[in-house]
């Protein structure tokens, strides 16, 4: 029996007048890559926080299975000029012990950048470097937002390739935040499109094709791009 | 007589700078340069509030200080003002008050140049134990909670996620700024304590490789800097608040002529 790792019903979230999130539904379970995409300002984030408990919805619920480790790679990392931080110290921030730290940042193949200071890594570097982090947990679940962020399209799909080898071995759930479904289209196993609520839900290929999707973001395949406004009955 | 007082400036002053080091680092990490500015301006206040209730001057001043930490942290997270616009509100708020308050107060004699640069030579015993009662405990605590410090600097999210209590922490880490800023007041005025502060922990920079290394070298700075203040107002008979602040800006300035590392 897969019982779902992490559990969100009916979640509703609003910033003042503004509503976030309108009675949204998820479920991540082991073994399975969820995508979340949409539009920025979609509400992912909100999602997403929400789902890691560093926000409060302010209806719904949320569901975690006991004793559930979470590894969580955030969408931005910014070290303050000021701070003398090398890879290997921040990732002994989570984790004492120097051998496990480097075993991770191993298997996230920078295994050379161990003393090198985080402000002078690449983008792609950086974010190996958050997803070593992420890994120190033994998590269960893991959490990547945004995850190939400023990575050229090379590495992106390096990354993605990295991210699935990962799920394999680890045998954890993924939920990743994405704004571009064509990029995640080979690396998940399940797509939520988001706009404040689930347009739609199914595997990459049925999103791709739903009418809810395509008004959203156009059809790539289509001989021309069009948008148009965002409606529903 | 003359050394006796020598030797007890310079003992609260060295315990002084030694937690300064590690509490400056994470200031200037975490840009609460203001912060600190406007704890320090509190202190007017408190003076004015210690004639007022009749308590040692000590006490109010660092009740008041505690209080005014409070107030930020929850002023702050109620987001309602930018962070800097609230400080600068607060801080020069706190300055007019407290100078209006102590105006105010019936036979009121405050040294105002001793509350405003300090007057590290007129330091008691009794004084100097407390500096180094609080600048040890300060030390304890930030040795023992040091890694979770570093982590919320560097990423707060990932440190929640990760199981770090990050408003507990907060709220420790402003308080003894808060009590070490009450205390340095004595030593430094409530002008230039965050001097102290900042200053040896910007100059720590460029020679570390570590936070751990920063935190370290800001405190040896720091103290360096108390030794050529109190040496500078001896022999050549300048405050010793400012000839302080002068020689941590010195030290900042020959860390500039290291290569960034």
């Amino acid at each position: 029996m897969n019982q779902p790792l992490i559990r969100l019903r009916g979640v509703s979230k609003h910033f003042g007048a503004h509503q976030v999130l309108r009675d949204v539904d998820l479920e991540v379970t082991r073994n399975r890559i969820l995508t979340l995409i949409g539009p920025s300002g979609c509400g992912k984030t909100t999602l997403v926080r929400i789902a890691l408990g560093l926000l409060d919805a302010d209806s719904g619920s949320l569901t975690r299975s006991p004793g559930l480790r979470v590894g969580y790679m955030p969408q931005k990392l910014v070290v303050d000029p000021t701070l003398p931080l090398a890879v290997g110290r921040f990732l002994r921030l989570a984790e004492r012990d120097p051998g496990k730290c480097r075993v991770a940042l191993a298997e996230t193949g920078i295994p050379a950048l161990w003393d090198r200071p985080v402000s002078a890594l690449s983008g792609g570097e950086t974010q190996r470097m958050l997803l070593a982090r992420a890994l120190l947990r033994r998590p269960d679940l893991l959490v990547l937002d945004e995850p190939v962020q400023g990575v050229d399209v090379v590495g992106q799909e390096a990354l993605y390739k990295l991210i699935g080898d990962l799920r394999q071995r680890l045998g954890c759930g993924v939920l990743l935040v994405s704004h571009d479904l064509h990029l995640v289209m080979a690396a998940t196993d399940e797509v939520i499109c988001l706009n404040q609520h689930v347009c739609c839900h199914g595997t990459p290929l049925q999103v791709s094709r739903d009418p809810a999707f395509v008004a959203l973001f156009g059809r790539r395949t289509a001989p021309y791009e069009h948008d148009h406004d965002h409606s529903h009955p | 007589m003359i050394l006796e007082v020598l030797s007890w400036a310079l003992l609260g002053g060295l315990g002084l700078a030694l937690v300064a080091g590690p509490l400056g680092s994470l200031m200037v990490w975490q840009r609460l340069a203001y912060f600190g500015d406007t704890l320090a301006h509190g202190a007017l206040l408190g003076v004015a509030a210690g004639l007022w209730l009749e308590l040692g001057s000590g006490t109010a001043v660092m009740l008041t200080s505690l209080a005014l930490a409070g107030l930020l942290l929850l002023l702050q997270r109620s987001r309602a003002l930018p962070a800097d616009t609230l400080l600068g509100i607060l801080s020069h708020a706190a300055l007019a008050l407290g100078l209006v308050a102590l105006a105010l107060t019936p036979g009121a004699r405050v040294n105002m140049e001793a509350l405003l640069f300090g007057d590290l030579l007129t330091m008691t015993p009794g004084e100097v134990a407390a500096i180094w009662a609080l600048a040890t405990a300060g030390l304890a605590t930030l040795r023992w909670r040091w890694n979770a410090l570093v982590a919320i600097t560097v990423q707060e999210d990932l440190a929640r996620v990760e199981g770090v209590s990050v408003a507990t922490l907060k709220t420790v880490q402003r308080l003894l700024l808060a009590a070490v800023v009450a205390i340095g007041i004595k030593a430094v005025g409530a002008l230039l304590i965050t001097a102290l502060l900042i200053i040896p922990a910007a100059a720590a920079r460029r020679l570390a490789r570590t936070p751990e290394q920063m935190a370290a070298i800001a405190s040896g700075l720091a103290m360096t800097a108390i030794l050529i203040g109190l040496a500078t107002s001896w022999w050549l008979d300048t405050p010793v608040g400012p000839s302080i602040v002068v020689g941590a800006t010195l030290l900042f300035a020959l860390s500039l002529a290291v290569r960034a590392r």
